[in-house]
């Protein structure tokens, strides 16, 4: 997994509650292998007009916003299935950072295991990144994980929360199976007190 | 110290905690579908084994025809995840119920009527409706492709502790309101991130009065409220469901088991992080008129007006809905004329789902296009036999073979553009059930009446039919 480097980037503000994981990505694209690039798939059909062109006006397709890596949502973001497909999308169209007063748990996992940093900031601070984002001269936001940060435009800084557990996967850009694996022991043993406990369980009969 | 029910399931399978709560958990059961072929695809890359392949079932259900299920589909594009399941499963030693088994079905489904899934494991699958199986009283969730590859690799999960909610809905229900109505209710009540961060546990005289299928109707959508798990504490009707089934215990491991899962209940002084209170009175048949799952209303509902929304961005919001459902502030929602009705998925295509239907399907006529799609195989043949798929078949219904179908479109089965769909799926987001369409969930019996009348019908106005 890439480790999540500090960002310096343009945000784009996407002002829309419950934003599902079927919106991020269409079902008719998660037959795609992980090694075609999934950016074209990032909000396919919302972002299109119903002819199926680009619509000027959807945030990601204006040109200042061609290269963003940060995403200023709203509530609930990433509801729904359970697709890793949609963390594709978002990464590979290089969206690095989504900032949003919460999110669909299952998507908030799915990012943290290929390092995109979901943020989770009350909504009335999120107000105000939105409010900063539309006045400001650049809408360049700095994203530090280090040191918890978020640098807005205009000076101001706002503290975030992550598990240092998270944290420490996304920096080093840790791949928790062979974490895991360090526990074969533990596990195995766990394994086998349960199949006297519980012998039940311990096999598909 | 009381426990919940979750924290006696929990409790049971920590292998490993951190200093920070996180736990290593084992996993118990594990069910996967064609959507597992990234996870299958990752280990491949990274030359790893898959460490108990006799713990996990694999289903095909999303790609599959209802149409020509001997051909897996008639697609060949769309054949090729099922055909990468056969693969992958195949190779790694995982038992299959594909293609033409009689074992086949929806995943949620096939789960609990083949007793894989049982009360006090951990069972995940990556399919946000795993929820689904926590009525038989088991912690059971979703989880994506990274998570599916660690439990192919490990067996277990790195798991945060979730808080806990009890939902507790008390009373009779009213003629004609279901565990449909109940969940579709509740989730207006709560909204569609109110338990995000929650296991919930659903309780009280309403939920033990249920059935188990009703009981699994509420816990699938417990993702639509935010709740990665829904569980409702086992009970006699859960034993009696699960006795004798493929995969139960059987014998002296039947006694010993049914022995430990009369302990799994919340202790009488046990906290929640959260307590929410419903009365069942309170519910009527329900039905989705947005393009959130909260956006539910009952049927003598109007559409709301955005000029009553004070706050700008949930009026443009509202706009922007009413936009793409083609609906107008104020319309009542029985003069809503529908041009399909979808009948199954994971929440509602169980047999006690296709009687309900059937028994306002029969001795009348559709007016527009409608299919039936059972749970699975053995569902299928069921409804054959007890004569239900007849009575669908004689009042115009398509009568189709078993899989996810038309809740998500993966397999073809689809809601053209602009078209709007009586569904008893679980989800109504813009696009679900194709590009454009137009998604109205309900249960069952509305679907049904839905098809019959054409538009959005109160079931308790339709008049009897003289057979």
């Amino acid at each position: 997994m890439e480790a999540f480097k500090k960002l310096d980037s343009t945000a784009a503000s996407l002002q829309v509650a419950n934003i599902d994981t079927d919106q991020i990505i269409p079902a008719r694209f998660l037959k795609t292998p992980r090694s075609t690039n999934h950016g074209e798939f990032l909000f396919h059909d919302i972002r299109r007009n119903s002819s199926g062109e680009l619509d000027p006006n959807f945030i990601l397709n204006t040109p200042e916003n061609k290269q963003t890596q940060i995403l200023v949502a709203d509530t609930n973001f990433g509801c729904g299935s359970s697709r890793e497909s949609a963390v594709y999308a978002l990464f590979d169209a290089g969206i690095r950072c989504v900032i949003a007063p919460s999110f669909g748990d299952i998507f908030y996992n799915n990012s943290i295991k290929n390092g995109l940093l979901p943020i989770e900031l009350d909504r009335n601070e999120i107000e105000d990144i939105w409010q900063i984002l539309k006045t400001a001269n650049n809408t360049r936001i700095e994203v530090d994980l280090k040191n918890q940060t978020i640098h807005l435009p205009n000076g101001k800084n706002i503290n975030f929360q992550i598990d240092p557990f998270r944290k420490q996967t996304l920096i080093e850009g840790l791949d928790d199976i062979d974490l895991t694996l360090k526990y074969r022991q533990l596990i195995e043993d766990h394994e086998t007190s349960n199949a006297v406990e519980r012998p039940w369980i311990a096999t598909i009969s | 110290m009381p426990q919940t029910l979750f924290e006696k399931i929990w409790s049971r399978h920590v292998i490993v905690e951190r200093e920070d709560g996180t736990c290593l958990l084992s996993i118990d059961r594990h069910l996967c579908h064609e959507g597992s072929f990234h996870a299958f695809d990752k280990l491949e890359r990274e030359n790893r084994v898959i460490r108990r392949p006799d713990l996990t079932i694999g289903i095909a259900d999303h790609y599959v025809s209802t149409k020509a299920p001997e051909l897996g589909n008639e697609e060949h594009e769309l054949r090729i995840p099922i055909e990468k399941l056969t693969a992958n499963t195949k190779k790694a030693g995982i038992q299959l119920y594909g293609i033409g088994t009689p074992e086949q079905g929806i995943v949620h489904v096939t789960g609990p009527e083949q007793g894989l899934t049982l009360p006090g494991i951990i069972l995940v699958c990556g399919d946000s409706h795993t929820a689904t199986h926590g009525a038989l009283g088991c912690l059971a969730f979703g989880i994506g492709a990274s998570e599916v590859a660690h439990v192919l690799a490990t067996q277990t999960l790195w798991q945060e502790k979730p808080k806990t909610m009890r939902i507790n809905i008390d009373g009779e229900l009213a003629a004609g309101v279901v565990a449909k109505d109940i969940i579709l209710h509740l989730i207006s009540v709560i909204g569609a991130n109110g338990a995000t961060g929650y296991m919930i546990e659903y309780a009280g005289s309403t939920v033990e009065n249920l059935s188990v299928e009703g009981r699994m109707t509420m816990c699938n959508m417990s993702i639509e409220a935010g709740g990665r798990a829904g569980m409702i504490a086992p009970d006699e009707k859960t034993f009696n469901y699960l006795k004798d089934r493929k995969h139960s215990p059987k014998n002296e491991n039947w006694d010993l088991a049914v022995t430990d899962w009369k302990t799994l209940f919340s202790d009488a002084n046990a906290v929640f992080d959260k307590e929410v209170n419903i009365k069942a009175s309170d519910i009527a048949p329900s039905l989705t008129w947005g393009n959130s799952p909260e956006e539910a209303l009952p049927v003598t509902g109007k559409i709301p007006d955005p000029k009553n929304e004070s706050d700008v961005s949930r009026r443009e919001a509202l706009e922007f809905t009413l936009q793409y459902m083609g609906l107008n502030p104020g319309t009542s929602l029985k003069d809503i004329e529908v041009d399909r009705v979808f009948i199954g998925s994971c929440t509602n295509s169980r047999i006690e789902d296709l009687r309900a239907a059937a028994a306002i399907a029969r001795g009348r006529t559709t007016q527009v296009p409608a299919i039936v799609v059972p749970g699975s195989a053995m569902i299928k043949k069921q409804a054959e036999d007890e004569g239900l798929a007849k009575i669908f078949v004689d009042a115009g219904f398509d009568w189709r073979a078993t899989g996810c179908s038309m809740c998500v479109g993966m397999n073809g089965d689809l809601t053209p553009p602009g078209e709007r769909c009586a569904s008893t799926s679980n989800r109504n987001f813009k696009g679900r059930q194709g590009p454009g369409s137009r998604t109205h969930l309900m249960s069952p019996a509305m679907a049904a009446a839905a098809a019959i009348m054409g538009r959005i019908t109160d079931i308790r106005e339709l008049e009897p039919v003289d057979l």
